[in-house]
């Protein structure tokens, strides 16, 4: 009687648990199943380009692909510079608006900001590169009086206004998780509120920020509708810090706007996949450097925390 | 045996947001120069008080606070008082040790620089003083540009205490600073304690009854956030007035 009793929903948990167990494993391997066969058909596609066209061509400064020019420095460098520069215009952003949020901001204030912001990251980049065009592009033509609108300082304000709210939200949970303790041990010391801010709760939280940061930046790498809308497309190469202010283009723009009309196997074809495959040999390492980063952090944190 | 009055504690209570009193209608006198006890069973309200004294309620979920706290005659529950300069004056060691992201070394001169001393011959003494006294010195005089998290536990309740020490307030606060060490240690703490009282005036919740005893020159006694007895620590723990006193001490409950 016991034994049925004690037996039966033990049978039927360890069950459910090896299928649920089953299904992650899955899950989980046909995810990188799936990442695996992407990049082998990058390779796949890609790859001929380096035979059909030869390196010296492909690192030139100029992408004229209707006549031959295939180089792709001045895509790797507008997709550089409209993602760094999103990033560093962020990160300040992003950080100052979760310290506030999360270390000034009263409660009220905060019940209000915290749900606005999180509205905020669902707006759909279309939308985004609309306001862009009509609102943005003509108003920096006419404030800095240059021929176009549509520039790389552009779309870095609106891929840094996309990135913002993920910065935001992830970075204010990492302010708030940091222990009272913390706050208390810095207070006791004599630290002022801004003291403690900048040297125990930043420090304590920066591997969660430095996430919030790759995870901001990592939405506007991808981001390909809003730069195609605002950047002016030109695959000028950029030089100087004049460019800035210049149409440039990206690596995920050229590859959403040309891959459409492009004769399939042929060497312009071949090589809009190999720009693909730069891109993610780029995510890639980026990810990992962060990855590693904030892994080892978390270990130093863990054991500060123990 | 009564001296100065350094703290005054006058019809003090607190309310948490959770509506419960924590403490209630508290007048309580800290003694200069002297070992004030506070002890109780747990949840009694003696940490909010020893956070009270030195406004680190301030930005947690206190709902409500009656009464004054006289330091020095001066009122530091006073809205507008200068909270930064009292905790300078007043230093607090935690029940939980709480060391900083940094050093050994700048976890203990970090509230000197603080307070504007640079000085690297200065900082150097301080930190070979204040590391002695809390009996840590032995254990981390080869090693003291090791990060702070690397001590163990009773290691990093050491340096809290030397943390303390170093910046020389005049009143130190210790919620339980002995709780995770070894009686070694502990005596080492104790001993320390009675050499500095001499220059300081020390509130400390000792972990256990056997602790008050040893150490209290003055001994509050706290059951429910309600101050049930205060007096000469001697004579509270040999002949306690109150009953639920006594059973506390001879162990009848808590
Ligand atoms: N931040 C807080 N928010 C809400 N209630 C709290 C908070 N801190 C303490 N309390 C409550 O106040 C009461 C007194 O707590 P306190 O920590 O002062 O007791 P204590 O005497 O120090 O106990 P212990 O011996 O366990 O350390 C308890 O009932 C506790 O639940
Ligand atoms: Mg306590």
């Amino acid at each position: 009687m016991t034994d049925q009793h004690e037996g039966q929903p033990k049978r039927s948990l360890s069950w459910v648990e090896f299928l649920i167990e089953r299904a992650i494993q899955v899950s989980g391997i046909s995810a990188i199943i799936l990442v695996v066969l992407i990049f082998l058909f990058l390779i796949k596609e890609g790859t001929p380009a380096f035979m059909e066209v030869p390196l010296s061509g492909l690192f030139a400064t100029r992408w004229y692909p209707i006549e031959g020019y295939y180089g792709l420095l001045p895509l790797i460098m507008g997709s550089l510079i409209v993602t760094i520069g999103a990033a560093v215009v962020s990160l300040p952003l992003g950080l100052a608006t979760a310290i506030f949020i999360a270390e000034i901001a009263p409660d009220w204030v905060r019940n209000i900001l915290k749900p606005f912001v999180e509205v905020l990251a669902g707006i759909p980049s279309v939308v985004i590169g609309f306001i862009g065009m009509l609102v943005f592009a003509p108003l920096i033509r006419v404030t800095l009086d240059i021929p176009t609108g549509l520039t790389a300082f552009t779309g870095v304000l609106l891929l840094a206004w996309m990135a913002l709210p993920t910065v935001v939200s992830v970075a204010e949970d990492v302010l708030d998780a940091v222990p009272k303790t913390y706050r208390d041990a810095g207070l006791a010391l004599g630290m002022t509120r801004w003291q403690v801010i900048w040297r125990i709760v930043l420090p304590a939280g920066r591997s969660g920020v430095l996430m919030a940061l790759m995870l901001g930046v990592g939405r506007a790498i991808g981001e390909t509708m809003t730069v195609m809308m605002v950047t002016g497309n030109a695959a000028r190469m950029p030089v100087g810090l004049r460019d800035f202010f210049m149409p440039v283009r990206t690596m995920t723009a050229t590859i959403a706007a040309e891959m459409g009309e492009v004769a399939h196997g042929s060497p312009h074809y071949h090589v809009l996949f190999a720009v693909g495959l730069t891109l993610f040999v780029i995510t890639f390492a980026v990810n990992i450097a962060a990855a590693s980063v904030v892994f080892r952090q978390v270990k130093r944190a863990e054991r500060m925390l123990a | 045996m009564a001296g100065d009055i350094k703290i005054h504690i006058q019809n003090f209570g607190l309310r948490y947001s959770d509506g419960t009193e924590s403490l209630h209608d508290i007048t309580l006198d800290i003694y200069a120069r002297q070992i004030n006890v506070l002890f109780g069973p747990a949840g009694g309200g003696k940490s909010t008080l020893l956070r009270a004294m030195n406004r680190l309620n301030d930005l947690t979920d206190v709902v409500e606070q009656t009464g004054h706290i006289l330091l020095d005659g001066e009122d530091i529950t006073r809205p507008g008082y200068d909270i930064v300069r009292l905790r300078r004056r007043v230093g607090i060691v935690f029940a939980r040790p709480v060391v900083l992201p940094m050093s050994i070394y700048r976890n203990i001169t970090y509230g000197l620089e603080l307070a504007g001393i640079r000085d690297k011959a200065t900082l150097d003494a301080a930190v070979t003083r204040s590391l002695q006294q809390s009996a840590l010195w032995e254990e981390v005089h080869d090693r003291l540009g090791d990060p702070a998290h690397a001590l163990s536990g009773g290691q990093q309740q050491r340096l809290c205490l030397a943390r303390v020490l170093a910046l020389q307030p005049e009143v130190i606060l210790l919620d339980e600073p002995t709780s995770g060490l070894d009686p070694i240690s502990t005596a080492k703490i104790e001993t320390t304690m009675q050499e500095l009282k001499s220059d300081y005036t020390f509130v400390i919740v000792p972990h256990s009854v056997q602790q008050a005893a040893r150490v209290a020159d003055w001994a509050s006694f706290f059951l429910q956030g309600e101050l049930i007895e205060h007096g000469v620590g001697r004579e509270m723990f040999l002949k306690p007035k109150h009953t639920r006193t006594e059973d506390y001490i001879t162990g009848r409950f808590g």
